[in-house]
């Protein structure tokens, strides 16, 4: 064991999205501080559960920081407060012996929330299916060497490409917009040869799904940066504003 | 029961081409009358679902996760492999094709891994068209490097994240085809039962995991891509929700399941550190290219590795395989790392740890190097442990990662289920008794998208299916039986966790059927197991109600099947009295104390079939023949 801190957490509960939901409060005690903030959850839940009591329902699955199921802001703070970081590999290290923790689940119209700090992102799966992939089939590949990538322009998708899709940056911004998540698979795609082709099919459509979706507008807060797991930067809205123009223009 | 392999004859680097031939093809028109339900969305079940859509299949795709983007696939870090031989080190199909089963340990199918290095090729070519940002060099041209002990430069890679992007690109094809209407996507759906009529697999009966609702869907084939089974023994590298209950239910309905003893232990993981711990992280074994594996040489030594001077330090796989050093196959690095464990040579507070160095490899290329190449996987290490391993060596240990055994599957990945096909780790073909570094995805993806778009076309094209929808018999049946596991398990109403009685598992399955095994701790297991079972039964605590979104009675459904299925492990572990790649029994081992196979009696694949929760199951062996790579014991000194 590395330390053991008592904490007092004061979870959102609420039975679906029809209901009001509430904070309720629940005694950490005795948490070894190298746990994980979900594994400090398990054991509260356990408790809950030996009580014959509804454990707080959370997602989670991959608890290394990369499929992007996890997810609830922590004192206000999408992912809680390290950078870069998911909740799952958010460690209690981080806390102190007494703190009062408040855990509530993505706060944002697109997410109704499913249960406590479950919610349902399915607007994602939707902006992607308008228009987040290349229109090439199975077979229809030329040799992987037959289109040259400047490594510049691989980094860049690259960078980009790391979205887990767990939808802290909507969570964050003060008008739930997905633009971070967004442009990062416009940007994906605008910076590789492949994606070119469809950029202005993909820029308007994606673009218009998200609106549908009920997401806010961006105005440059770059809250979402600031919570993004896996730091996506703010340039690919830039970016994504850019493709955006270009086919408005052209189109 | 007459398991047939199905592989074509002639040569062996004409099978696949010939058999492409041969396969029956259904009429272009005639596809959209087809319905395929495809469980499970990683590399496998995406690629195959999309793949089908593509050709005109109607395909209906469910994944346990909120999005098909997040099945576990998605963690795999270091690369996949292909025989493209761009780096001119003398890589080719059959070099592929030869390392894969000899690190197979010669217990895959031959024809299996030939046309799997056959096809490694087109899968770099299609992802690259897909726009996954593979690693380049400054001339725009692939990137690779050499990877989990193999002498070739083949594997290509995404930073520290090559399963993220392979699986978000399988994925952008699988939301292409769905904006088309080909696929019709299920998520938050949990298969509870496979439904079988008049002899073939043709539906499912899932669970709404938000509604808690059971839902009935037919098709008239269906796959099952659902992953392997390492959360039998509780901690292991897998998502917590992995699990093996689609392959049980399909194999309590009559399909074999094959090699459940093959399990692969992967030697770079971070050590476990308490006993709330809820998974094991695995750090990707690339790692092992710059960092030299050691332990000190006097046993129960305790001072910080800064203050042990390097004559004192043991470099323990550079000393025992001088070739491959600290390269060797996974099965080898963890069985190594046991051992100086089990000598009391062990680090860390709990001594269940080996160092891995980087401090001549930053003295060597200098910190930017090593940061540029490994540095996710640093703060990865740093997060969780609270270590800098810049400065100080990290700790690994070996765990639990990948599962060989899988549903048997023929040479057209169909099970003895007429209409039941398995793919990527799900099935056991091509990996045998112990898979390579970077094999995984390309299994995955290659029977997704290359092996099940031409087999699954012949089923179809073979005879008359019939008619059948879900108001037939065997789906309420089916139904039925699913609400009753359910109301069974919330009346309970006992006094223990499904996740304390998970663990009491798990580490009877560590103890007696992990790294090293033997014929009384598997005969002790066989005996444990049952009484762990009937506890559940009698002592859990399920929590909350059917119809609502229940993650208490989610994780219940499948330790319940785990509780079974660990049975049949143990019972293959002890039925196969040789030792062959991650399978060590330590009565069968050679003076050096490598794993000793027995081919005289065990060249074959051991698929069982169920005859009952409790019943020894009934064995059948599918004999495997080697004609061109010769068997012979494998060594990496």
């Amino acid at each position: 064991m590395e330390k053991s801190i008592d904490l007092t957490l004061r979870i959102w509960r609420q039975n679906g999205p029809n209901d009001r939901g509430r904070f309720v409060t629940y005694e950490a005690k005795e948490i070894d501080t190298a746990m994980s903030f979900l594994e400090m959850l398990d054991v509260v839940n356990a408790d809950i559960e030996r009580r014959g009591e509804d454990p707080i329902a959370f997602d989670h699955d991959c608890r290394e920081g990369i499929c992007g199921m996890c997810g609830a802001a922590i004192n206000g703070q999408a992912h809680g407060p390290d950078k870069g970081t998911t909740l799952c590999q958010l460690h209690m290290r981080r806390f102190n012996d007494g703190d009062t923790l408040v855990v509530e689940p993505w706060r944002a119209t697109p997410f109704p929330v499913i249960k406590d700090l479950a919610v349902d992102r399915s607007a994602f799966d939707r902006i992607l299916q308008a228009g987040g992939y290349v229109s090439v089939r199975t077979g229809q590949a030329p040799d992987a060497h037959a289109v040259l990538v400047r490594k510049e322009n691989a980094e860049e998708a690259m960078d980009a490409a790391q979205c887990i899709g767990c939808g802290a940056c909507v969570a964050a911004c003060p008008n739930a917009s997905a633009m971070l998540f967004v442009s990062a698979k416009v940007s994906q795609l605008a910076s590789l040869p492949q994606g070119h082709p469809e950029r202005e099919r993909r820029a308007l459509a994606m673009a218009e799904q998200m609106d549908r979706e009920g997401f806010g507008y961006c105005s440059n807060h770059y809250e979402c940066e600031a919570a993004c797991p896996k730091e996506i930067d703010v340039r690919h809205i830039a970016r994504m504003n850019r493709e955006f123009l270009r086919a408005r223009v052209l189109a | 029961m007459n398991l047939d392999s199905n592989v074509p004859s002639g040569p062996i680097s004409e099978k696949w081409t010939r058999h492409k031939f041969e396969l029956k093809l259904v009429n272009p028109a005639n596809k959209r009358r087809f319905s395929v339900i495809v469980v499970g969305t990683g590399l496998a079940g995406s690629s195959a679902a999309a793949t089908l859509s593509e050709l005109g299949y109607k395909v209906k795709a469910f994944c346990i996760q909120d999005t098909p983007r997040r099945a576990h696939s998605i963690a795999a870090q270091g690369g996949i492999n292909a025989a493209k031989n761009y780096q001119n080190d003398g890589d080719s199909v059959y070099r592929l094709f030869y390392d894969t089963v000899k690190g197979g340990d010669y217990r895959a199918r031959e024809a299996n891994v030939h046309r799997l290095a056959e096809v490694s090729n087109n899968i770099i070519d299609q992802c690259v068209a897909q726009g996954v940002p593979f690693a380049r060099e400054y001339g725009g041209l692939l990137d690779n490097r050499s990877f989990g002990g193999a002498q070739v430069s083949r594997t290509f890679y995404a930073r520290g994240q090559t399963g993220q992007q392979l699986l978000l690109g399988a994925y952008s094809a699988l939301v292409k085809e769905a904006a088309k209407g080909g696929v019709e996507m299920f998520p938050r759906r949990e298969m509870l039962d496979l439904v079988v009529v008049d002899g073939k697999a043709r539906g499912i009966v899932v669970r709404n995991l938000i509604t808690g609702k059971l839902e009935s869907h037919c098709a008239d084939a269906v796959l099952l891509c659902t992953g392997g089974y390492s959360n039998v023994f509780f901690l292991s590298t897998n998502a917590k929700a992995c699990n093996v209950t689609a392959a049980w239910r399909a194999h309590k309905r009559g399909a074999c399941f094959a090699n459940p003893c093959f399990t692969q232990i992967h030697p770079t993981c971070i050590p476990v550190h308490g006993d709330y711990q809820s998974k094991l992280t695995l750090m990707s074994e690339s790692l092992r290219n710059d960092g030299r594996i050691w332990v000190p040489k006097k046993e129960g030594d305790k001072r910080p590795p800064s203050d042990i001077p390097e004559e004192e330090r043991d470099y323990y796989l550079e000393r025992k395989y001088p070739s491959f050093g600290n390269l060797v196959p996974r099965d080898v690095a963890s069985r190594n790392s046991k051992d100086v464990c089990d000598e009391s040579r062990g680090v860390g507070s709990t001594g269940m740890a080996v160092y891995l160095d980087f401090r001549d490899a930053i003295n060597r290329v200098g910190q930017a190097t090593i940061e540029a190449r490994y540095g996710n996987l640093f703060q990865m290490y740093a997060k969780i442990t609270g270590e800098d391993p810049y400065q100080t060596p990290m700790m690994i240990f070996p765990a639990l990662h990948y599962t060989m055994g899988g549903l048997w599957v023929d040479y057209n990945l169909m099970s003895n289920l007429p209409g039941l096909h398995v793919l990527g780790e799900a099935n056991f073909s091509d990996h045998g008794a112990n898979r390579l570094g970077a094999s995984a995805l390309m299994q995955g993806l290659a029977d997704g998208y290359f092996v099940i778009p031409y087999t699954l076309g012949h089923y179809f094209a073979s005879g008359p299916i019939g008619k059948v929808d879900t108001d037939h018999a065997a789906f309420k049946e089916a139904e039925k039986e699913s609400e009753l596991r359910i109301n069974r398990l919330l009346s309970v109403k006992g006094k223990r966790t499904v996740d304390e009685i998970h663990r009491e598992l798990g580490m009877l399955l560590w103890e007696k059927c992990g790294m090293a095994r033997n014929e009384k701790g598997l005969k002790e297991a066989l005996e444990r197991i049952p009484a762990i079972r009937e506890e559940f039964w009698e002592n859990v605590t399920v929590t909350g109600s059917a119809g609502s979104f229940n993650q208490t009675l989610e994780r219940a459904g499948r330790v319940a099947d785990f509780l079974e299925f660990a049975e049949l492990m143990v019972y293959d572990a002890l039925n196969r009295a040789e030792s062959c790649g991650g399978h060590f029994r330590q009565e069968s081992q050679t003076e050096e104390g490598e794993a000793l196979r027995d081919d005289e009696n065990y060249c074959h694949v051991s698929a069982w079939e169920f005859a009952g929760v409790g019943r020894d199951p009934i064995l059948h062996k599918e004999p495997l023949v080697f004609e061109e790579v010769h068997l012979t014991q494998r060594s990496y000194k």
